[in-house]
């Protein structure tokens, strides 16, 4: 099948994606009424709803395509450079310093940038990034925050630190339109900046001497798409907490539909990122509801198996 | 055609680790060279490659391409002018065929550029010199050792460079295989006038095909000239520290450098 064809056919499924993304939910209101006004509201949501998780879906899967690349291991993912853990941190100080709802995101931003910093700096060596090094370095500073986490609830007497816990497995829950705005203008502004560099991403992944051999600065351009793709996740997991299999599941299905390239890949493993959320978030809503499950459950689930599958596939060769 | 000289190298001396690994060294590449390095393990032969292909600093002396500094060129200006098929690709990523040789494009494209029909026909040509065109499709990590080494010369040659360093192309192949991608270059050197740089092992491949030799020893060129000059049983028993014999081969009237087991020396 060409290309195009597949990307019409995504396209189509996205769609239907949102369609339902849109009309599903603790109860289904078909899309005539929900025009109505008196639907306004719940329309409202449902829109913040949708758009969130094509953000994260595309952002999450793009970040994880970049780290691959850079890091020549199809198993990276987004939150491998301590991401996770230095957002977390900054999640818990926001809330045990009484920070309002608007700004404990930027507080886990703050985190998140300190635990990047961190684990740059770690895994320098004569201005030289190592793949080995940046894994070993996100490992460690992963554990180190992760403790002080833990150390930080436990003897805080602050109730309202338990509401950490959703972070934990993610959610798509975010009701502030601004908050929405300046994510995605983050996210946007990475993916493309990232795009930009697909060709050097195809040399890089090929190796880092032939990248340089096909006069593609290796080096440099490691340094610059590692710290994009850390700050797309990292606008990204402050507001919708960790959402895991996403940059691992997606990117290596896209890969096997349509192959390696950078250029064919980025684009339209956004739209297949896109359509994974849009259904788990599906699935979290209504699975269960009115309870709803955290999607990071859903992405696990649904990923794991799919994982294992392309893992043993992957070994037979 | 200019008798300018391509690759002039002046008193180079670089390694790693503030460590020298090539002391010293002059020589000059002139257009349509076929020229051979050869010289005993960790004589510096790639590292040689590395300075001249702008991986490492020298630490001391200048390389010019076209009297211009090699560093003083854009990367990819530089890449379209002197490609390298290096020794083992690194695959860890499993592109097929077509993507890798078409990588060998990217010194032609500005980013974001797709290739155009005329990248693709290239691409095309350099498979199909390379004996590697029904391979296409296939991912590298299903190659064998020497149509991977086939495949990384087609991208080598599909970046259409003037001049073309290979560090051992033939060490994985089959004699068969040997001599169609020598035989290739030759004819790419002669027809398209491709100058040649590359490592090389065996003695007597370096002989029959090249029209000049660089032996190299300990970082140092301890010989450069023609086959002839370079490859007597003097300068090899010095630099190689074993017992060889060098007659001419009957039909090229080349050295023929035959190696000689220690049960033998005495004779």
């Amino acid at each position: 099948m060409r290309i195009s064809k597949k990307l019409f056919l995504l396209l189509l499924v996205l769609l239907v994606a949102i369609f339902f993304g849109l009309i599903k939910g603790a109860v289904n209101i078909p899309l005539g009424e929900l025009l109505l006004n008196e639907n306004r509201i719940i329309l409202n949501l449902r829109l913040l709803r949708v758009i969130t998780a094509i953000l994260v879906g595309m952002g999450l899967a793009v970040s994880g395509i970049t780290l691959q690349a850079i890091l020549k291991n199809p198993l990276a993912e987004p939150y491998l450079l301590g991401i996770s853990s230095g957002a977390g941190l900054g999640t818990v100080m926001g809330i045990m310093f009484g920070l309002s709802r608007f700004y404990t995101p930027l507080a886990a931003f703050m985190g998140a940038l300190l635990s990047i910093a961190i684990v740059y700096y770690l895994a320098l060596e004569n201005g030289r990034i190592s793949d080995k090094s940046l894994i070993l370095s996100g490992v460690i500073v992963s554990i180190i925050l992760s403790a002080i986490i833990v150390f930080l609830i436990s003897i805080s007497a602050n109730s309202a630190i338990h509401e950490i816990s959703w972070w934990l497995w993610g959610g798509l829950q975010v009701n502030d339109w601004r908050l929405i705005f300046m994510v995605s203008v983050l996210v946007i502004a990475g993916i493309t900046a990232i795009y930009f560099f697909s060709q050097d991403l195809n040399a890089i992944a090929a190796g880092e001497e032939e990248a340089l051999h096909l006069g593609i600065e290796a080096q440099k351009i490691k340094k610059i798409l590692i710290l994009i793709s850390a700050l797309i996740t990292a606008s990204l997991i402050c507001i919708c907490g960790i959402i895991g299999f996403v940059g691992l599941i997606v990117p290596h299905a896209m890969r096997l539909l349509v192959g390696y390239n950078h250029k064919t890949l980025i684009p339209l493993t956004c739209i297949g990122a896109s359509i994974f959320v849009l259904a788990c978030d599906i699935l979290a809503r209504t699975l269960f509801s009115p309870v709803e499950i955290p999607i990071g459950v859903i992405t696990a689930i649904v990923g794991a198996p799919i994982f294992m599958v392309l893992l043993k596939k992957s070994n037979r060769h | 055609m200019s008798a300018e000289i391509l690759l002039k190298v002046r008193g180079v001396s670089g390694g790693y680790h503030k460590e020298d690994i090539v002391k010293n060294i002059s020589f000059d590449v002139l257009p349509g060279d076929f020229l051979g390095i050869i010289g005993p393990n960790g004589s510096g032969k790639t590292t040689l490659l590395r300075l001249a292909t702008r991986v490492i600093y020298p630490r001391q002396g200048a390389i010019l391409l076209k009297s211009k500094n090699i560093f003083a060129f854009g990367l990819k200006e530089f890449c379209r002018n002197i490609a390298l098929a290096s020794q083992e690709a690194a695959i860890n990523f499993p592109f097929t065929v077509k993507e890798i040789v078409l990588m060998g494009r990217i010194p032609h494209l500005k980013r974001l550029q797709f290739e155009t029909p005329k990248d693709i026909e290239i691409v095309q040509e350099a498979l199909a010199l390379t004996d590697t065109l029904h391979l296409k499709e296939k991912r590298v990590d299903e190659l064998s050792a020497g149509e991977r080494q086939r495949v990384i010369l087609a991208r080598a040659l599909a970046q259409e460079p003037e001049l073309l360093f290979l560090d051992e192309p033939t060490s994985h192949l089959d004699i068969g295989h040997q001599i169609q991608v020598l035989d290739l270059l030759k004819k790419l050197n002669c027809k398209n006038n491709l100058t040649v740089a590359m490592v090389l092992h065996d003695l007597n491949l370096a002989s029959a095909y090249c029209n000049r030799i660089i032996l190299l020893n300990n970082g140092e060129i301890f010989k450069q000239g023609s086959p002839e000059e370079v490859l007597t049983y003097q300068n090899i028993e010095a630099v190689y520290k074993t017992v060889v014999l060098v007659n001419k081969n009957p039909l090229t009237s080349k050295p023929n450098v035959l190696l000689v087991p220690e049960e033998f020396n005495d004779n």
